[in-house]
């Protein structure tokens, strides 16, 4: 299982998705940002962060990288991708997920573990849960306020493309969305961050773990 | 200074001695300005009284504080891995911790800053110090923040304290930096002028440790970061020491503004500059920008230094020379470079868009000298400006209150006698600003990036894993007490040494070494140089005692209001090591059924107290006692009792002594205790005595901690047990159910602050 990491200039959380990704088994990929090409990875992860320093939007710049034109066309041909964090602000800018993410209701950044409600265990990145599954995970950022066009959210919620809902709201989100996917169910994107929620020494809860498992499930199926 | 047309040049300078300088407006006294005209035997350019300036201010000379803090020196620079790899004058001090790692931590003050400008002056304060670790060739992995406002409930706090908090987050999380702890304190003596301190941790391989030294010529100066602008001109001389006074002109452009993304960058490519062996010095840029980078790095060299500020990157083109050497832009760093490194020097910064040019050279002789536009701006001896600015040895004098002060003890204060009365007592506070949960701001950092963070707020220390196969890992924790550091600098500066020390080994770390945070009030005030002189004797004796070297750190003077002085406060960061993170100790009752102990000996110790200061404003009297032996055997046992796993948790008790402690411990995972207090039920709750730690373990476990704490001469008090029950009881007392606690203690800071954000 090649997992590949983008680093893009400002990324924070590359070398913990990287950790993650080793500490679940498989093998980490660094990508680096100016690259044009994914190269031979089974899936990749954009991390979290402050790419490009966010000042103008999270993820509006990171969109632009060279290396997201290969994210987006290998996404549509069916290449698993989550988006962590910033990395979820980077998959909305560039409309490979719906919605966006904006400053948290209570305008102050958020750092602590998150109870979420698993509500699709029918995607790449959460089939090794069951939906109804309550998990925790580390959350940390300032602008993980989801919102959408309402016909948009009534969409999300009819498709169940809804898969993970925060069970007490940080930050004001839209129905407590904390992740949702595309309609394929290759590309996941949330705020919170399952790679600091892995290791037993520095994690509330190893629930992260569940992400990867998941990958590894589709991978070991698609094969 | 900035309307004078024509450059100043050396030439200029010699033909007319007469011209008027404005040497006082930039800070400079009469013998100061007449010492560095006999320095150069001429007057100074322009350009040269600008780097004079800053570099002679307080701030950067420590001409007040230098001969003091000298005699940090006479401590034996030693921990238990050996001698340290550097130390004070350095730009931190740098621990051998085994296995070819080194860990470098340094504190420092941007109190005034981020008086003007909240946000900015607390980010620019984390970046600086981020700076000054990464120049010693470490990767900066964490970083703390000591943190003192007015009184809560006071409307400037609502201004300062949410843009101080904000923007040490903004800065730190955007940076990547786990914030692993601090501390927040309110106090009316901060109500002027807040402290922000900020402490950086690094970690590095020996071979990669990097120290300011400009050697070899023809090796070449390259600036690279952010461009030059005109932010922070003249910060460091006329912000450091100057004091607010209400009604003056604001003084908002002096304050720099960070760019923490471009700080990321500039990290990322100075540890691949590192791994590719391209860099022979490298100085960070901070305070007094270029003159400082220049003349340190020329001065601490074997040769001379020639710099063309033209080469200089601009962001405004229309800056003069003297402001292009006193800005204070963030993001800046210099680094001499080998001629046949260059190359792959600037191959890397384009990787990480970080703009590098080479803005001069080393060269033969002692002087350093800069062009602009072709003509000579500074001919000086580099180490005229960096290490020979003026030295005081300023009036001491005991003040004549301090007898009085300490006089009035706490004896007379009425106390709380009924369990009512008592639970009541505990209510206030934990309810209390300076008792009460801190989460409203430390959940406002990021703790979890880079993934090693073991501990990090509430606990009493913040612990990093430093390798992931051996999982050794390191402890740091930062305390100050500026109430008792007013009744007695020495005792004061003492009680906040062992406090640090007890927080870091009560998490299984053994303490090691210590950096400074000294903030106080202006040094031209003798009585002010009698706190300052007493607090240095108090650590000198508590770090022998201790056996924990003073690694390095900062003094802030000139901290007060009009002409109120803030109680003196010495904040001490205490770096602590221990082999395998997997054993640390965490706060936090975790077991109903576990028994809960007391370690230590309690007295009658009030004065200063948090319950005098809360149930009735009163600060007199002496301090509690310090016994740094107790100090020892306490680290003893707690690196014993780690390794062997004795533990379910450990809690310092300081503050609020152990009625706080046991509140802090049951909130932590929502259990209850049931408690018998031996004694007299108020001093037990709420005497401060120093030395105490309440912990808890396994009931299978109490004869092993009871032979352990005798055979570590430590008097060891069983106390009662966990609870699965969600109350605090005191036994013939009171019950406190942990919801009423959890609502009084939880609700002070977002009430006071959460609308200003």
């Amino acid at each position: 299982m090649r997992v590949g990491v983008v680093t893009f200039p400002g990324s924070l959380d590359d070398g913990d998705a990287q950790r993650a990704v080793r500490l679940t088994g498989g093998e980490p990929v660094p990508l680096w940002h100016a690259s044009d090409s994914l190269g031979e990875v089974d899936a990749v992860v954009l991390p979290g962060g402050f790419s490009y320093g966010d000042y103008l939007r999270g993820g509006a710049i990171a969109r632009f990288a060279p290396i997201m034109g290969d994210v987006i066309r290998r996404a549509g041909d069916g290449l698993p991708v989550l988006g962590i964090c910033n990395g979820f602000q980077i998959l909305c800018e560039a409309h490979l997920l719906p919605g966006a993410l904006i400053r948290n209701e209570g305008r102050t950044f958020v750092c602590k573990d998150q109870i979420l409600r698993v509500e699709s265990a029918d995607t790449v990145w959460s089939n090794a849960f069951t939906a109804g599954d309550e998990i925790v995970v580390a959350l940390k950022h300032g602008e993980g306020n989801y919102v959408a066009e309402p016909d948009e959210i009534e969409r999300l919620e009819e498709e169940q493309r809804i898969v993970f809902r925060y069970v007490g709201n940080p930050n004001g989100s839209t129905h407590d969305i904390a992740g949702v996917t595309n309609e394929r169910g290759n590309v996941v994107g949330l705020m919170p961050h399952p790679e600091h929620s892995v290791d037993p020494l520095v994690s509330a809860s190893l629930d992260g773990r569940g992400f990867f498992a998941s990958l590894e499930a589709f991978l070991a199926r698609a094969l | 200074m900035t309307t004078i047309a024509t450059t100043d040049t050396v030439e200029r300078a010699l033909q007319t001695p007469e011209q008027t300088q404005p040497w006082a407006e930039l800070g400079l006294k009469e013998d100061e300005y007449a010492r560095i005209r006999q320095i150069l035997d001429r007057r100074p350019t322009s350009c040269e009284l600008a780097m004079y300036s800053v570099m002679w201010s307080e701030h950067c000379s420590y001409k007040s504080s230098k001969i003091h803090l000298k005699r940090f020196s006479e401590l034996e620079s030693v921990t238990e891995s050996g001698p340290l790899l550097a130390g004070i004058g350095d730009n931190a001090g740098v621990i051998d911790i085994g296995d070819g790692w080194a860990v470098t931590f340094k504190i420092e003050s941007h109190n005034h800053p981020s008086y003007v400008e909240p946000y900015q002056g607390a980010a620019t304060g984390v970046g600086g110090i981020v700076r000054d670790i990464l120049a010693m060739g470490a990767r900066p992995i964490g970083v703390m923040d000591s943190l003192r406002f007015g009184p809560l409930d006071a409307p400037d706090t609502a201004r300062v304290a949410p843009g101080v908090v904000a923007g040490v987050g903004g800065y730190g999380n955007c940076l990547g930096l786990p914030n692993i702890g601090g501390e927040v304190v309110f106090d009316a003596c901060y109500a002027g002028n807040p402290l922000v301190n900020a402490l950086c941790v690094g970690v590095l391989r020996h071979e990669h440790l990097h120290l300011a030294h400009a050697t070899g010529v023809g090796n070449q100066v390259i600036l690279y970061g952010a461009r030059t602008g005109g932010d922070g001109i003249g910060g460091a001389s006329i912000l450091a020491s100057e004091t607010f006074t209400d009604g003056g002109p604001t003084k908002r452009p002096a304050v720099q503004v960070g760019d923490p993304f471009m700080e990321k960058l500039l990290i990322e490519c100075t540890l691949e500059l590192f791994q590719a062996g391209v860099v022979s010095a490298l100085q960070d840029f901070g305070a007094a920008g270029l003159s400082c980078a220049t003349s340190e790095l020329a001065s601490a060299g074997d040769g001379g230094m020639h710099v063309d500020l033209d080469a200089v990157p601009l962001r405004d083109s229309s800056l003069r020379p003297e402001e292009i050497l006193m800005s204070e832009s963030q993001e800046r760093m210099m680094a001499i470079v080998r001629p046949e490194d260059v190359e792959r020097f600037m191959e890397i910064c384009a990787k990480w868009d970080v703009l590098a040019t080479t803005v001069g050279e080393v060269t033969d002789g002692d002087r350093l000298v800069i062009d602009w536009h072709g003509e000579r701006v500074v001919d000086v001896d580099p180490k005229t400006v960096a290490h020979d600015g003026p030295t005081y040895d300023r009036p001491i004098a005991r003040p004549g209150w301090i007898d009085t002060l300490q006089a009035d003890g706490a004896d007379h204060l009425v106390r709380p006698e009924s369990g009512e009365e008592l639970a009541a007592a505990v209510l206030a506070l934990a309810g209390s600003p300076n008792l009460c949960d801190t989460s409203w701001v430390t959940n406002q950092y990021d703790r979890f990036v880079l993934g090693n963070t073991v501990l990090a707020q509430p606990q009493d220390s913040g612990m990093l894993r430093i390798d992931e196969q051996t999982r050794t890992g390191i402890a740091l924790a930062v305390d100050g007490n500026s109430r008792y550091t007013y009744l007695d600098p020495a005792r004061g500066a003492q009680i906040a040494l062992v406090e640090a020390y007890r927080n870091v080994c009560v998490t299984g770390a053994r303490p090691q070494a210590i950096t400074d945070c000294l903030n106080f009030g202006s040094p031209e005030d003798p009585e002010i140089m009698w706190q300052f002189t007493e607090a240095i004797d108090g650590l000198i004796e508590g770090c022998r005692a201790l056996g924990t070297p003073v690694t390095g750190g900062n003094v802030s003077f000139y901290n007060k209001t009009g002409e109120q002085a803030i109680q003196p406060t010495p904040v001490i960061g205490m770096l602590g090591l221990i082999d395998d993170v997997a054993n640390r100790v965490p706060g936090g009752f975790t077991t109903a059924g576990d028994i809960i102990y007391l370690l230590g000996e309690t007295s009658a110790e009030f004065d200063g107290s948090r319950w005098a200061e809360v149930a009735h404003g009163h600060l007199g009297g002496r301090p509690p006692a310090v016994d740094f032996d107790h100090h020892r055997r306490l680290a003893a046992f707690f690196d014993e009792a780690a390794r062997a796993h004795l533990l379910s948790s450990a809690h310092d008790l300081s503050d609020g002594g152990l009625a706080i402690a046991l509140v802090e411990e049951c909130l932590r995972r929502h259990l209850g205790a049931e408690i018998a207090l031996p004694g007299d039920a108020f001093t037990a709750l709420f005497s401060e005595s120093t030395g105490r730690v309440l912990v808890s373990a396994a009931p299978e476990q109490a004869e092993v901690i009871a032979e352990a704490a005798a055979r570590h001469g430590l008097p060891l008090t069983v106390l009662g047990h966990v609870l699965e029950l969600p109350a605090l009881t005191v036994v013939d007392q009171f019950t406190l159910s942990l919801d009423d606690l959890h609502d009084a203690w939880a609700a002070p800071l977002p009430e006071a602050l959460g609308a200003h954000v």
